[in-house]
């Protein structure tokens, strides 16, 4: 099952022939995905690594049957380019791009809601998605995941490999794995991921990373003592930051007192999920609440007695 | 990026928003000529800072005469100020001078983007004067909040609905309120602030104070706002490391930090200071970086003084840690590294990569893992 994406997405990548867009459309497709498509305006009838180019993503939609779009195109047209993969009845939209203009992401976040209410947007300004073992959409490196039950939803590319990372080598699994990204606007929210999870009959644990900025942590936190019964397990950098220094992202700013770390621990706590303070004992924290890793040191106990 | 008051002011005039008559001065004798051409006291001497609680910190002054007015322009330029908001203080290069307004009531207003609704939000309050976050906490209902849907931009009825609240003259306010809002579409504000708004006793509206913040990543499409940032007010190595595509900012710790990804380098903060000690910076190196970059990341890291200890954190994905490791020996090579620095990279290729850290000759702590690499950071920073 797992969530967004399977083995019977087909991608269409905008921005396949920059240097970014053709390296990872033939990174995602040595992984297994099925990237279908790419598009460059006037560059219809090229390939990139076997992959067809198009100049429009309707014209690609009508010749392969996409229905995810990859989003590499640069900042200063990514918003024509989301808006664009809507209109071509795209169903999944999934931006890379970094450093969008906020008013762009807006005025495209409220057409997509007053035109596609069913349309899904994962980023910008994120890694993109992971089903292991089935679609890698995205810029993440597809080995440090394994196929599992733990649903992960994060707003950092690098922190998220770290998680998986630390989960995979005590031999826990991911269902999906979505980087929802780090900007102020931007499509599916923690919130949003949670109740796919939730309702995804293959996750049984849910990895939620988070950091300093806006409420949207407290909103999870609202939806999961609300509806969620699964184990959440929650990890939110920026304890350290100071206030009113945007940390990298975009998004990841302290603004008079709200979005501190603290507040969103806090939240997530009182909503019942497992707040871990060290992010070196992701795994280990995980895997110990599960129950796995303490029956994996007894076999090794066993082993060497 | 954030921009003075009076740069903030000469725009909201230019839009037709009144402001009390000023103008800037860099000197003691521009300040004199702006006086005079003003050509008439009491005037208001105010401190250009990028961060607020000025006037408590004598950063506002009211002057009755000449010599009072020499007085204030000399307590202010070329010092630093502290407030209560920026304790370190800032450098005053500039001074605004402008006419006393005779005040009646204060108000406050501003637009800026709700995260949660992905919307503009109109903000104001009859309690003018006072931080937003402190009305916001001791009487939230205080402020009114008007949404405004991207599309249609703010409504008429709207601004109206505010001032009939406020009881603020109708088509002043309304027209204050709309043109406030195409200052924020048009420049790509993240922040547009009158604070006080004002009634002065002849009953018309004037914008007091003015704060304008504009989105960073929208200065590709304002290039002349771009022109208008004064980097006095930015730390000199967070300027250095804008110029060389790094993310770096100054903190008060002693344990400097090289990660990339930012997510992972607020990670790597938090960490050392549960490990006990207190990270000297954020910086993100970003997904590819390369020689240049780490040299330079090196060259900043080095150049803050209160660094006693360096630790580098790396989660290979895209970026092979051999690649990384041959990035490291090789910038050191060109930076004296002055202090213990701590490697812990994890990912792909990782083993290659250790081994031409060990190989190199060169002074590089291996850590086995994030707490293992903060642990032996904290230890060789002497605590």
């Amino acid at each position: 099952m797992a969530i967004l994406v399977d083995k019977n997405t087909k991608v269409v990548v905008q921005g396949i022939t920059g240097k970014e867009g053709s390296f990872h459309a033939t990174q995602c497709k040595a992984y297994g995905t099925q990237v279908v498509a790419g598009v460059t305006p006037g560059k219809a009838g090229q390939e990139v690594e076997g992959i067809p180019v198009f100049n429009t993503v309707e014209d690609a939609v009508k010749e392969t049957g996409a229905n995810c779009s990859l989003i590499f195109v640069p900042a200063p047209f990514a918003a024509d380019a989301i808006v664009e993969a809507l209109d071509s009845g795209i169903e999944l939209v999934v931006c890379i791009t970094e450093g969008i203009p906020v008013k762009d992401m807006m005025m495209v976040k409220d057409y997509m809601k007053k035109n596609y209410p069913d349309a899904k947007l994962v980023g910008p300004n994120c890694p993109g998605l992971i089903t292991p073992g089935e679609a890698k959409v995205g810029i993440m490196p597809g080995h440090i995941f394994k196929r599992g039950n733990i649903g992960i939803v994060s707003r950092s590319g690098t922190l998220t490999y770290e998680a998986a990372y630390q989960l995979t080598r005590l031999g826990l699994g991911q269902s999906t794995a979505v980087g929802i990204g780090g900007d102020p606007v931007h499509g599916l929210s923690h919130r949003d991921v949670i109740e796919m999870f939730n309702e995804d009959p293959e996750t049984e644990a849910i990895l939620m990373i988070g950091e300093i900025g806006g409420t949207a942590e407290e909103e999870a936190a609202e939806f999961i003592e609300a509806h969620v019964d699964k184990p959440v397990f929650a990890y939110i950098a920026g304890i350290t930051a100071p206030p009113g220094k945007r940390m990298g992202h975009a998004g990841a700013i302290i603004m008079g007192g709200k979005g501190t770390a603290k507040a969103k621990m806090e939240a997530l706590e009182k909503a019942g999920a497992y707040v871990i303070d060290n992010p070196a004992k992701i795994g280990e924290t995980v895997a110990k609440i599960l129950g796995i890793l303490e029956v994996a040191e007894e076999e090794k106990t066993c082993d060497t007695d | 990026m954030k921009l003075h008051e009076h740069q903030a002011k000469e725009i909201f005039s230019r839009y037709g928003i009144p402001v009390p008559e000023g103008k800037v001065a860099f000197s003691l004798k521009e300040a004199k000529q702006v006086a005079e051409e003003l050509g008439e006291f009491p005037l208001v001497v105010k401190a250009q800072i990028h961060c607020g609680g000025r006037g408590k910190a004598g950063g506002v002054k009211i002057v009755k005469n000449m010599e009072e007015l020499e007085q204030a322009v000399e307590g202010m330029l070329g010092k630093v100020l502290k407030t209560f908001q920026c304790p370190d203080g800032k450098p005053v290069n500039r001074v605004w001078i402008e006419k006393a307004t005779a005040i009646d009531k204060e108000f406050y207003l501003s637009i800026t983007l709700d995260r949660a609704r992905s919307k503009p939000v109109l903000m104001a309050s009859a309690a003018g004067g006072m931080e937003i976050e402190e009305i916001a906490k001791e009487n939230p209902e205080a402020i009114i909040i008007e949404e405004i849907d991207p599309e249609l931009g703010l409504m008429p009825y709207q601004a109206r609905k505010l001032a009939f609240r406020l009881g603020l003259p109708v088509k002043d306010f309304s027209k204050m309120a709309l043109t406030l809002y195409r200052i924020y579409t048009d420049l790509d504000a993240s922040l547009v602030e009158i604070n006080p708004l004002v009634l002065d006793k002849e009953g018309k509206i004037i914008a007091l104070d003015a704060k304008l913040d504009v989105d960073d990543n929208a200065l590709f499409r304002h290039k002349d706002i771009e022109e208008m940032e004064d980097e006095s007010q930015i730390s000199p190595l967070e300027v250095e490391a804008k110029k060389y595509g790094l993310n770096y900012i100054k903190l008060s710790g002693n344990i400097g930090c090289m990660v990339n990804g930012a997510g992972l380098a607020m990670a790597t903060m938090d960490i050392i200071k549960l490990a006990g000690g207190e990270p000297a910076n954020f910086l993100d190196v970003g997904g590819g970086a390369n020689v240049e970059q780490i040299a330079n990341a090196f060259r900043i890291l080095m150049a803050d003084e209160d660094v006693k200890a360096v630790f580098i954190n790396i989660f290979g994905g895209i970026l092979r840690c051999d690649r990384l490791a041959q990035g490291l020996v090789e910038a050191g090579k060109m930076v004296e590294l002055s202090v213990p620095i701590v490697v812990r990279m994890e990912g792909t290729n990782v083993e290659e990569g250790k081994k031409i850290l060990a190989e190199s000759g060169m002074n590089f702590v291996n850590a086995e893992d994030m707490w293992d690499g903060a642990r032996k950071a904290v230890e060789l920073a002497g605590g």
